[in-house]
């Protein structure tokens, strides 16, 4: 039997300096790599689409990606797509704080608690949508997961 | 009104050294040099948006970068900005060789000691910027 490589989604926040949802979109993107999926999960620098990073445009044209935006200007899933693939799934963090209430969050600098939640809410959104595109069992309950 | 310096970190996800670049940035533009800066974000640059390019078109601007791949650096000359002055989170802790900075969405003690000596560095650039600018 060949050692195939491992499917993995990547994933790509946008990161956004500006706003504390792009702060959110760091902070979920990172809950689901380093705790909630390791194994099936990397992560992918949005700039380097832009600055010739050859490795980040092949893995999103071979492999699914999550593009995880902190506004509706989407800018991970668009530069995403215009550099590399459509993403597989998209998620806006903007909608999930009104889905959730929480939309006083803090600053780009410092979450503040309700600012966490949301993050902690936007990466089950991500472990949903990684589980879905590797066609994984449903996950436990959010809350079970995250703890 | 007298134009804003544009600063823009790198948007590094996997390494301290950006999660540095993006604190000396907040550091940078809310702490240490508010009415002279102000945080434009590289994703909206790779993007291609408009607001964005207007904002580093034709002037001096800052890129804090966290690797050697310099993405807000190549972001900047992307978009128009008309001078990129480099400020290198890698090379700051080449200085500062008892730091150790770790973690990214929460930066140890270390890391936010990187960021402030990145930041202070940034701020001298500033300082000469406005110094050019006041003597043109």
């Amino acid at each position: 039997m060949p050692n195939l490589p491992r499917k993995k989604v990547g994933l790509i926040s946008c990161s956004g300096e500006e706003l504390a949802e792009g702060t959110v979109t760091r902070r979920a993107v990172r809950k689901v790599l380093e705790s909630l999926r390791p194994e099936d999960t990397v992560t992918l620098c949005l700039p380097l689409f832009l600055a010739g990073g050859e490795g980040e445009r092949a893995f999103a044209r071979h492999y699914p990606t999550i593009a995880v935006d902190g506004c509706e200007k989407r800018c991970a899933a668009l530069a995403t797509e215009k550099y590399s693939a459509k993403p597989a799934a998209a998620i806006v963090v903007s909608g999930i704080g009104k889905e959730t209430g929480c939309t006083v969050i803090g600053t780009a600098r410092r979450l503040n608690e309700s600012g966490i939640r949301l993050a902690e809410a936007v990466a089950r959104r991500i472990v949903e949508e990684t589980d879905r595109l590797l066609k994984k069992p449903r996950a436990k309950s959010s809350s079970e997961e995250i703890g | 009104m007298k134009r804003k310096i544009p600063v823009v970190p790198c948007s590094g996800i996997g390494k301290s050294l950006g999660a540095a670049a993006r604190e000396a940035a907040y550091v940078l533009a809310e702490d240490l040099r508010p009415d002279k800066t102000n945080i434009v974000a590289l994703s909206l640059l790779v993007l291609g948006d408009e607001d964005a390019r207007r904002e580093v078109a034709g002037g001096a601007a800052i890129a804090i970068d966290g690797c050697k791949l310099e993405c807000a650096a190549k972001g900047l000359a992307c978009s128009g900005a008309a001078k990129v002055h480099k400020v290198a989170v890698f090379d700051v802790v080449r200085r500062h060789r008892g730091l150790k900075p770790e973690g990214v969405c929460d930066l140890n003690e270390d890391g936010l000691r990187l960021a402030r000596a990145t930041a202070d560095e940034a701020a001298k650039i500033v300082d000469d910027i406005d110094a050019e600018v006041g003597h043109a």
